[in-house]
C-alpha cells in the first residue's frame, strides 16, 4: 500500500482551483489563434481578439478569466493500492476546493436550490470516485460555469433514430442554445449506459479530455459531421454571427439497455476551465 | 464595422434614438448590477407598491455577479451573465425606466416588444471575457440586497465599458440578422474541414 495526505490532497486541490480559473490552456489559445484566420465575421474575429486579451490580463494580473468560477467538478481514479492519511478524500477534496475558492478570490457560486441562500464557500464538491487498479491518485478538476451547464440536456432516444437522431439532437441543441453558452463552444457528448450514466460520459468527455482523435474511428467521423454541421449554423463567437460555434466535439460511448438509446449533450464554454492533478 | 459611440448614463429615449443593432457603444458614468434574484426581488417590491432602494430611471442594469476583489482592485472577474433568465422580469422593469440591460444570449419576443415601447436597448457584453471587462470598472458600491453576496446590487462606475448594440429601439436583432446572414447549407461548407480545432 501505498500512503497519500490528506493534506497533500487539499494542496493540490486549492492550486488546481486556482490555476484552472486564472491560466486558459495553451492549446485553446491556439484555437482561438486558429479561429482568427478561419472566421469571417468581423464581430467574430473581434471576439476572439478580445478572449485572447483576456486570457492575457487573467493570467498577468491574476483574476479569474470569467467571474463564474463554476461549480467544482473532480473525477477521481483511487488507486486500489492507495490509502488516505488523515480523513476522507472526499473530505480533502471538499477542503481543498473551500481553500482555493477563498484564497483566490474566487465567486461561490453553489446555492439552496429554492432559498437560493449561498452555502458560502462553492462546496459541495462534484465528485465522481472510481477504484482503479494500482498506486496513483489522479484527479480531473473542471470549473463547470452555469451558462453552458443551463443549456445541456440528456434524451433517451428511440433505438429506430440511430446515429441520425443522435447528431440532429446534438446539433439541435447547439441551435437553440444560440449565444447563452458562451461559444465557441466544446460540445461534449455522452451515448448509452443509461439516464445518470450518459450524462456523466458527457461530462467526463469534458473534464478528462482526450488526448488526439477519437479511437474508435466510428465515433471519430460522428465528432466530425456533428463539429461540421454545427459550425454551418452561423451562430459563430459570442452568437454574434460567424463561422466558429464550436471548436471541438468529443464523444464517449458505453453499451445500454436493448430498449434505450441514452444521448447527453454536456456544453463548455470557450474557456473549459480544466486540471489534472496526479499524485 | 459599425461606428462606435460614447454613451454616458443616465440616458433617455432621446439618447438612445440614434442607436442601431450592431453598433459599438462605449458606456461611461455608473451601471447597476443586478441579475436573478435582484430582479426578483424588484419586481416584487413594484408589485406590492412599494418604492425602490434605487432610482431606475434612465439607467443601465448589468447582468453581472462579479468574482470578490482581490486586494486593490475595485471588482474582480465582472462578465455578463445569461440574459433570458430576465426576461420575466424586464417588461416590467422597462415600463418603470430601464433604458439600458446589459447581458448576453437573446431576449424573449415580449422582451423584444417593451424594448421598442419604451425606446430602450439591451446591448451584449462579450461573454467569458469578465477580466477584460473588469478594467473598464473603476469603483463598486453595494446599493441593495448585500445578504444576496454576488448577486446584491451595486453601482459599477465605468469608463468606456464596451458593449454591442443587439436590440435597438426600432426593434431589431443583431443575434437573429447575424446567425441568418452567416449560417449556411452544410452541403457547401468547407470551412473547417471535418477536423476539431484542439487536439486534447
Amino acid at each position: 500500500m501505498r500512503t497519500i495526505l490528506f493534506e497533500d490532497i487539499r494542496r493540490k486541490v486549492k492550486d488546481a482551483c486556482i490555476a484552472a480559473n486564472y491560466i486558459l490552456d495553451d492549446d485553446l489559445l491556439a484555437s482561438f489563434r486558429q479561429s482568427l484566420e478561419i472566421e469571417e465575421s468581423a464581430l467574430g474575429r473581434e471576439t476572439l481578439r478580445q478572449l485572447i486579451e483576456n486570457a492575457r490580463i487573467a493570467k498577468e494580473e491574476r483574476i479569474p478569466l470569467c467571474q463564474d468560477t463554476g461549480s467544482a467538478v473532480f473525477f477521481v481514479e483511487l488507486g486500489d493500492q492507495v490509502a488516505i492519511a488523515g480523513g476522507l478524500i472526499t473530505d480533502a477534496i471538499n477542503e481543498g476546493v473551500k481553500d482555493g475558492y477563498r484564497d483566490g478570490y474566487l465567486r461561490k457560486s453553489i446555492c439552496h436550490p429554492f432559498s437560493r441562500k449561498n452555502t458560502g464557500d462553492n462546496t459541495p464538491a462534484i465528485i465522481h470516485l472510481e477504484i482503479v487498479p494500482g498506486e496513483e491518485l489522479k484527479l480531473h478538476f473542471s470549473a463547470k460555469g452555469g451558462g453552458s451547464e443551463n443549456m445541456s440536456r440528456v434524451v433517451m432516444l428511440n433505438p429506430s433514430d440511430g446515429a441520425p437522431g443522435i447528431e440532429d439532437f446534438v446539433v439541435g441543441r447547439v441551435w437553440e442554445s444560440q449565444a447563452n453558452p458562451c461559444p465557441p463552444i466544446i460540445v461534449g457528448v455522452g451515448i448509452g449506459g443509461n439516464l445518470e450514466r450518459a450524462a456523466i460520459l458527457a461530462k467526463k468527455s469534458l473534464v478528462c479530455p482526450r488526448p488526439g482523435d477519437n479511437p474508435d474511428p466510428l465515433l471519430a467521423e460522428m465528432e466530425g459531421r456533428i463539429l461540421e454541421k454545427i459550425n454551418c449554423l452561423g451562430i459563430g463567437p459570442a452568437g454574434l454571427g460567424g463561422r466558429v460555434t464550436a471548436l471541438a466535439v468529443r464523444i464517449l460511448m458505453e453499451p445500454c439497455h436493448i430498449a434505450s438509446l441514452p444521448v447527453a449533450v454536456n456544453i463548455n464554454c470557450h474557456a473549459s476551465r480544466h486540471r489534472e492533478i496526479i499524485i | 464595422m459599425a461606428s462606435e459611440i460614447k454613451l454616458q448614463t443616465p440616458v433617455t429615449a432621446e439618447d438612445l434614438k440614434p442607436l442601431k443593432a450592431g453598433d459599438k457603444v462605449l458606456i461611461s458614468g455608473v451601471i447597476f448590477s443586478a441579475r436573478d434574484t435582484a430582479h426578483k426581488r424588484l419586481t416584487e417590491l413594484l408589485r406590492q407598491g412599494k418604492s425602490l432602494p434605487l432610482e431606475i430611471s434612465g439607467q443601465a442594469f448589468f447582468y453581472m455577479g462579479p468574482s470578490p476583489p482581490p486586494p486593490a482592485r475595485p471588482i474582480g472577474a465582472a462578465g455578463p451573465t445569461t440574459s433570458r433568465r430576465m426576461d420575466a422580469y424586464a417588461p416590467l422593469l422597462l415600463a418603470e425606466g430601464i433604458k439600458i440591460m446589459i447581458g448576453k444570449g437573446p431576449r424573449s419576443a415580449e422582451v423584444i416588444a417593451a424594448i421598442k415601447q419604451h425606446g430602450a436597448v439591451y446591448l451584449a457584453a462579450t461573454g467569458g471575457a469578465g477580466a477584460l471587462l473588469s478594467r473598464a470598472i473603476k469603483k463598486a458600491e453595494l446599493v441593495a440586497f448585500e445578504d444576496l453576496g454576488a448577486e446584491a446590487i451595486r453601482a459599477l462606475t465605468v469608463e468606456d465599458f464596451p458593449a454591442i448594440v443587439i436590440n435597438d429601439a426600432q426593434g431589431r436583432d443583431l443575434y437573429a440578422e447575424n446567425v441568418k446572414r452567416f449560417g449556411k447549407d452544410c452541403r457547401e461548407q468547407n470551412m473547417m474541414n471535418q477536423q476539431n480545432v484542439i487536439k486534447t
